[in-house]
C-alpha cells in the first residue's frame, strides 16, 4: 500500500513542481495579498471598540449602562476571556454585573479611558480594576485569517480541479486498472497537497511576519501541528467534492458554495463576537473557524494544546471523515 | 491443451434503451493472441472493458483463472486503453516508474525501457510523443507488471502505416515472451497478423470464431475478384455470378475463375482493372454481415 501511495505522490509531486505557472501563482498570490494588508494597516492602530459584559445572553434592562449610545456590547462567557481581550484591547472595558458593578480597563487604552467616563457616568460607584496590555494591531489579527484564507483556497480549488482533470482525460481511468484503491490515490494526493500548503505557509508566515513586525505569542510546533490537521481536513473536504462529479461547473459552484460562506463567516476579516447565535453555530462547521480560532489563540494569547485541543481534534476527526467519505463515494471513469 | 486463463459468460451490457453488448461468452487459453474483430460501435470496446474490469456488466460474468476478477487479476494485467492521457511534466522514464511503483511485482524500469524501444526518448516530457511514441509508452506501462495477461484496444487506431508496422513487431516480440493478448482491431491484417484466434463481433454479439486461416477456410474455398463499379455493367449482373457491392467496387466470389472469367469476358465487361486475390477477414465479414468492417 505504502509504496503505491509513494509512487502516486511522487509524481503529483514533480507534476506541480514543473507546472511553473501554476506554482508562481500559487506563491505569488498570497503574498502580494498580505504585503498589500501590512501596507493598508501596518502602521496604524485600530483596536476594536467594544464593552464586554460577563454574562451568557445579554439584557440591557440589567444596567442603565447597557442602553448607551454607539456603544457595542459583547456577552463574554468568564472573566478569564473577558480579562484576556481587555489586555489585548479587543475590548476596550470589561463589566461584570453579578452582584456589585466591578469592571476592567486597559490603561493603556485611549478608548478604554473615553468608555471608561461613560461608564462612571451611570454607575459611579462601580470597582475599578485597572490592567494593561498593547493593543491587538489589525495586522496581527488579520495575519492568521490570510494564512488560513491562502490554505483553504489551496486546499480545496487546488486538489479538487487537479482529480476533476485527470478524471476527464482518462488518467483515472488508467490508474483504475492497476491495484491502486481509491483510498491510495485520494491520500497520495492529500499529502502530496499537504506539503506544499506547509511549505507556502511556512514562507509567508516567515516572510510576511518579518515585514509586519509579527510576534508569535505560542508555540511554533504548535501552529505547525494545526496547519496539518487544518490544511487535511480542508483538503479532504476538497476531494470529497471532487470525487464524485465529472463537471467543471458543478465543481466549481459547490466549492464557491463552500469557499464564500468560509471566507465571510470564519472570521478571516472580522471577529464574529456579537452576531447571532445561529451565525456563530454555522461558523462552528467550517474547519476554517478551527483553524482560524486556534491560530489566534496561540499568535495572540500564547494558548497551549490544552486550550485549542478541541479544535484539534475536530479538524483530525473532519481530515478523516471526508478522506474516508470521499473514497468510497470515488468515481474512476469520467461517463 | 493451455488452461484458460480468462472466461466471459453471457456478457451483457445495456446503455438506457442501447444494448452495446448482448450476450457475449469466450475463453481464452493462456498463451493465445486472442482478437475481437469488428466495425466500429460493434461493443469490442466495451466488451473489452468488462473484461478488463473496468465496466460493470448489467449481466454475466468475466472470471480470470477460474475466479472472479480480484487484486490477483490487477496485479498480474496490463491494460492498453484506446485513449489514455498521463500525468503533465512528467518525462517517459518517470511515468513508467510511477506505474511500476503501483505493482507489487514486474519488470526493471530499464528493461521496459529496452523492450519498447523507448531508450532515445527517456528523458523527453510525455506530452512531446508522436503518435507512435505515445503508443509505445503506454504499452511500456501495460508491460511494466510483466503482465500474465495484455489487454489492448484498438492499439494502432490512428498510428501512421509505418508507425503501425513498427507497432506490430512490437506485439510480436510481447507475443513470443508467451504472453496471452487480446485485443480489439478493425484492421483485418492487424488481426491476420497478430492473433492465433479471432472472434467477429456486430451488433454486441459473436458471429464468427476461430483460428482467421480456419474461419476463411470454412467461409471461403474461393477467390475474390474486384472490378470497379463503373466497370461492371447491369447486364453482368444478369449473369450467375456471387456478387456483393461495396461504395467503390464489385466483389465477385467464386471457386472457378476460368468460367468466371469467361462469363465476364462474353458480357464484354472491361476486365483492366480487374484484380484477383484470395479472401482475407475484411471478405468474411462482409460475408458475413453485408457490411464493411471500417464504416
Amino acid at each position: 500500500m505504502m509504496q503505491r501511495l509513494v509512487s502516486v505522490w511522487h509524481a503529483r509531486n514533480l507534476e506541480f513542481l514543473r507546472d511553473r505557472a501554476t506554482m508562481i501563482f500559487t506563491l505569488l498570490l498570497p503574498i502580494m495579498l498580505v504585503v498589500g494588508m501590512g501596507f493598508v494597516f501596518g502602521g496604524k492602530e485600530r483596536p476594536l471598540f467594544k464593552v464586554g459584559v460577563i454574562t451568557q445572553s445579554l439584557d440591557k434592562r440589567a444596567h442603565p449602562f447597557l442602553s448607551e449610545r454607539y456603544v457595542e456590547f459583547v456577552p463574554i462567557a468568564n472573566q478569564a476571556e473577558g480579562l484576556r481581550k481587555v489586555t489585548h484591547q479587543q475590548v476596550d472595558l470589561l463589566l461584570d454585573l453579578h452582584g456589585a458593578p466591578r469592571y476592567w480597563v486597559n490603561t493603556d487604552s485611549p478608548k478604554g479611558y473615553i468608555v471608561e467616563k461613560l461608564l462612571i457616568a451611570s454607575a459611579p460607584d462601580a470597582h475599578r480594576e485597572p490592567v494593561t496590555g498593547a493593543a491587538v494591531r489589525y495586522v496581527d489579527y488579520l495575519f492568521p485569517g490570510i494564512l488560513g484564507m491562502n490554505m483553504m483556497f489551496s486546499c480545496l480549488f487546488g486538489v479538487g480541479y487537479v482529480v476533476l482533470r485527470y478524471r476527464k482525460n482518462g488518467f483515472l481511468k488508467r490508474l483504475h486498472a492497476t491495484p491502486l484503491t481509491a483510498f491510495e490515490f485520494l491520500s497520495a494526493q492529500v499529502l502530496s497537497r499537504l506539503g506544499l500548503i506547509l511549505f507556502v505557509t511556512i514562507v509567508l508566515y516567515v516572510g510576511i511576519g518579518a515585514i509586519i513586525h509579527f510576534h508569535n505569542a505560542g508555540s511554533v510546533a504548535l501552529l505547525l501541528l494545526l496547519a496539518i490537521l487544518g490544511a487535511l481536513s480542508m483538503v479532504a473536504l476538497g476531494l470529497t467534492i471532487a470525487a464524485q462529479f465529472s463537471s467543471e461547473e458543478v465543481v466549481g459552484g459547490l466549492l464557491n458554495l463552500l469557499t464564500w460562506p468560509m471566507m465571510l463567516l470564519s472570521g478571516i476579516w472580522f471577529s464574529l463576537e456579537g452576531s447571532p447565535q445561529w451565525v456563530r453555530w454555522v461558523a462552528s462547521i467550517f474547519p476554517l473557524t478551527h483553524v482560524l480560532d486556534a491560530a489566534r489563540a496561540v499568535m495572540l494569547d500564547g494558548a497551549g494544546i490544552a486550550q485549542i485541543a478541541s479544535d484539534l481534534v475536530y479538524l483530525g476527526v473532519t481530515a478523516v471523515v471526508f478522506l474516508a467519505f470521499g473514497a468510497w463515494s470515488f468515481r474512476w471513469r469520467y461517463d | 491443451m493451455s488452461e484458460t486463463i480468462l472466461e466471459v459468460r453471457n456478457l451483457v451490457k445495456h446503455y438506457s434503451a442501447v444494448i452495446a453488448v448482448n450476450g457475449i461468452s469466450l475463453a481464452v487459453p493462456e498463451g493465445m493472441c486472442f482478437g475481437l474483430l469488428g466495425p466500429n460501435g460493434a461493443g469490442k470496446t466495451t466488451t473489452i472493458e468488462i473484461m478488463e474490469g473496468i465496466l460493470e456488466a448489467t449481466s454475466g460474468e468475466v472470471r480470470y483463472r477460474g475466479a472472479p476478477l480480484d487484486q490477483r487479476f490487477r496485479e498480474e494485467a496490463g491494460i492498453l486503453f484506446q485513449k489514455t492521457a498521463l500525468q503533465d511534466f512528467l518525462t517517459v522514464r518517470q511515468s513508467i516508474r510511477m506505474f511500476r511503483g503501483l505493482y507489487q511485482s514486474g519488470l526493471e524500469v530499464e528493461e521496459v525501457i529496452r523492450l519498447c524501444a523507448l531508450e532515445k526518448l527517456a528523458d523527453r516530457d510525455n506530452r512531446k510523443l508522436s503518435g507512435g511514441q505515445q503508443q509505445r509508452l503506454l504499452l511500456a506501462i501495460a508491460l511494466v507488471n510483466d503482465p500474465k495477461l495484455l489487454f489492448l484496444d484498438e492499439p494502432t487506431t490512428g498510428l501512421d502505416p509505418q508507425a503501425r508496422r513498427n507497432f506490430w513487431e512490437l506485439i510480436q516480440s510481447i507475443k513470443a515472451r508467451r504472453k496471452t493478448i487480446i485485443l480489439t482491431t478493425h484492421y483485418m491484417e492487424e488481426a491476420e497478423l497478430l492473433c492465433d484466434e479471432i472472434a467477429i463481433v456486430d451488433g454486441g454479439r459473436i458471429i464468427a470464431q476461430g483460428p482467421p486461416r480456419r474461419l476463411l477456410h470454412e467461409h471461403f474455398a474461393e477467390v475474390m475478384l474486384e472490378l470497379p463499379r463503373n466497370d461492371f455493367p447491369a447486364r453482368a449482373r444478369e449473369l450467375p455470378l456471387q456478387v456483393i457491392d461495396t461504395p467503390e467496387r464489385v466483389e465477385i466470389t467464386t471457386d472457378d475463375l476460368d468460367r468466371t472469367l469467361r462469363l465476364l469476358i462474353d458480357s464484354h465487361v472491361p476486365l483492366a482493372n480487374l484484380r484477383i486475390r484470395p479472401a482475407n477477414l475484411e471478405d468474411l465479414f462482409l460475408k458475413l454481415t453485408g457490411k464493411e468492417l471500417r464504416t
